[in-house]
């Protein structure tokens, strides 16, 4: 007996190694953020077999990591709106928004920037009350209100400006630590909002995928009548959801202001569909109820390298979209596989 | 005889014009599985919208241990231990066993400063719930809801209502999308709700399954209670018959009935004509 268990027992244990790994890999295969990390993976292979691996050193990585900072602080609340089953697209004219209020109060009429900012954020957290208490109270979709709000904010801003500076575009002067913290650049290349973006996406990930309230928008994104009745209070998390996502574009629109020196009432409007695709690419489902804050940032890196990988290659850049589209769509041919793989996977009998 | 935990005075209740429940009374007793029957559209589901709180009555009191309860909102009967379970679980697909077992009532634990929702106790709590209850396939509170058959979720929604401490559970028609199998699953789950002395109101329109685990049926006919009865004193092509209200429909289903026991069967046109046209009618009443 003994002496048939040393062979045997080898071989369960390498067996059992084999089924670990194969295992691990299904579990994470079954992960939202799956298809985002396979996603970033092909992209990278595929730029680094056109373009050399250049985009992956220092000047390289600021280009297309400045590009997703820039983007993922917004794509973030956007996608978690979009697991809670909720749109927001009104972030393209928040982000000019932003850029302007700041760039008006602080640069044009002279005020402290601190003011400037707390006031422009202010902005951002009433017009996300606007969409959210919209949204709430009455049962016109998330989309319809924000394209509402895009517009209505758009014609808020241009007219704005040009009755007050007679201009559409605002010169603004920062000094000090505002400039520092808010919009300069790290070793010459690396916006700051790079280290925004990292601390951002570092608190969202606790608080939806580690404290209680990231299990209430899974929730609500799943079944908002069962959500609610189980005691969530789906209105003020919808509205809280709303403020997040209007507040970050604003906040976005004041570090450009303050990183480039001014401001344009005209831009902003690339940031829906790009955020959009980011957040899709990364794997949250367009219905609500699925997805993950790790998926948003592969998929924003993604987009990020895909829109600044092509100037590495010896393509036409007016590929780019190309590439773009046919992105988002095998990524959501992959991500709905992933996801039957989830829905249908049971763990093998013991 | 038990006093009842909930008893329903007279209940009426319109949307405008229409009448839709028409001098209901009702009583539910702890232990006690009350088989509310009837065919599409007599009126089951405003009538277990109206005992979840979802709709107020036009007239009419209910009483939960003597005494008269108002139920504005699901919030109110919930708070008062009334759950209600869907044909479908009512839970979310795409979360895992442990997190929608808890959704509202996270378990959370310290991590340094941080309060974190306690997975592993999570996933422990709902299987050890769901396993209580015969489910013993249930071993992993990662998986997806999504993924669990039609009776394991059910069953997954009874465990979380017994466990937050339900005294009246309303399943509705918790066995109408089942196979044969699973359905044998659900009312298995029924009879060890009821051993564990929860009031159950059983919604359906299959006799065969109402036979099997009621203890006491009240049969509904356009919005009226046609009967009230205990447990033997009808006999189940009786019940049919009553259900039907004796229209030809009351001999195919009970045939159909007792070929396959269970009635739903999708294979027979005749049959699965017969459902379409009710539940056209049914959605015209809700």
């Amino acid at each position: 007996m003994s002496q048939r268990i040393g062979p045997s027992s080898t071989l369960k244990i390498s067996l059992g190694v084999a089924m670990t790994i194969a295992t691990q890999l299904g579990g994470f295969l079954r992960r939202p953020e799956a298809g985002a990390f396979l996603g970033l993976l092909a992209v990278l292979i595929f730029f680094g077999a056109f373009g050399g691996l250049s985009f992956l050193q220092i000047a390289g990585m600021a280009s297309w990591l400045n590009v997703a900072a820039t983007l993922g602080v917004i794509a973030i609340p956007v996608g978690l709106l979009m697991i809670a089953g909720e749109l927001d697209i009104s972030v393209g004219a928040m982000v000019p928004a932003g850029a302007m209020s700041v760039a008006i109060i602080s640069g044009y009429w002279g005020l402290p920037i601190y003011f400037g900012i707390i006031a422009t954020l202010a902005f951002g957290v009433l017009v996300g009350l606007i969409n959210g208490l919209m949204v709430v109270r009455t049962a016109v979709p998330s989309l319809i209100v924000t394209l509402g709000s895009l517009f209505a904010v758009q014609g808020i801003v241009l007219g704005l400006s040009v009755l007050v500076t007679k201009s559409t575009s605002v010169a603004l002067k920062t000094e000090g630590v505002a400039k520092a913290v808010f919009g300069d650049f790290i070793f010459g290349q690396f916006q700051v909002m790079c280290v925004w973006w990292i601390i951002i996406t570092a608190v969202y990930v606790y608080f939806v995928h580690f404290s209680r309230y990231g299990n209430w928008i899974f929730a609500m994104g799943g079944d908002k009548v069962s959500a609610r009745n189980a005691g969530i209070p789906t209105e003020r998390l919808t509205v809280t959801l709303f403020v997040l996502s209007s507040t970050s574009a604003t906040f976005v629109g004041i570090c450009q202001a303050i990183l480039y020196n001014s401001a344009q009432v005209a831009g902003g409007q690339s940031f829906i569909f790009n955020a959009i695709i980011a957040v899709v690419v990364g794997g949250v489902l367009l219905t609500g109820g699925f997805g993950s804050v790790v998926g948003i940032f592969f998929g924003t890196i993604t987009f990020a390298i895909v829109t600044q990988g092509i100037y590495y290659t010896d393509f036409d850049r007016n590929w780019s979209s190309l590439i773009i589209g046919i992105l988002l769509l095998v990524a959501v041919l992959m991500n709905n596989t992933f996801r039957k793989m989830a829905l249908t996977y049971a763990p093998r009998r013991k | 005889m038990r006093p009842p935990i909930l008893k329903l005075n007279n209940i009426s209740k319109h949307f405008g014009p229409i009448d839709v429940l028409h001098d209901i009374s009702l009583e539910v007793r702890s232990g006690e599985v009350l088989c509310l029957l009837g065919d599409n559209g007599a009126g089951k589901s405003t009538l277990i919208k109206i005992l979840a709180g979802a709709h107020i009555p036009s007239s009419g009191t209910i009483e939960m241990d003597g005494e008269v309860v108002a139920f504005k909102t699901p919030r109110d009967a919930a708070n008062r231990g009334i759950a209600t379970v869907h044909q479908f679980g009512g839970t979310f697909p795409l979360m895992s066993i442990g997190r929608s077992f808890f959704v509202g009532v996270e378990p959370t634990r310290n991590v340094g400063p941080l309060r974190i929702f306690d997975r592993k106790r999570a996933n422990e709590i709902a299987v050890a719930a769901v396993r209580d209850f015969g489910i013993t396939r249930i071993d992993d509170g990662d998986r997806l809801v999504g993924g669990l058959s039609g009776g394991e979720r059910q069953a997954l929604a009874i465990a979380r209502a017994v466990h937050f401490g339900a005294r009246i559970l309303i399943l509705d028609e918790p066995t109408a999308a089942l196979g044969v199998k699973e359905a044998a699953h659900v009312l298995r789950i029924v009879l060890e709700a009821r051993k564990r002395g929860l009031a159950v109101v059983f919604i359906t329109h299959q006799v065969m399954h109402a036979m099997t685990v009621g203890d006491h049926y009240a049969v509904l006919i356009r919005g009226a209670k046609a009967a009230d009865f205990k447990k033997g004193e009808m006999t189940r092509e009786e019940i049919t018959d009553l259900m039907a209200g004796g229209e030809a429909m009351a001999g195919l289903e009970a045939q159909i009935a007792s070929h396959t026991g269970h009635g739903r069967e999708a294979s027979n046109p005749a049959e699965s004509d017969n459902v379409t046209k009710n539940e056209v009618r049914h959605e015209d009443r809700a």
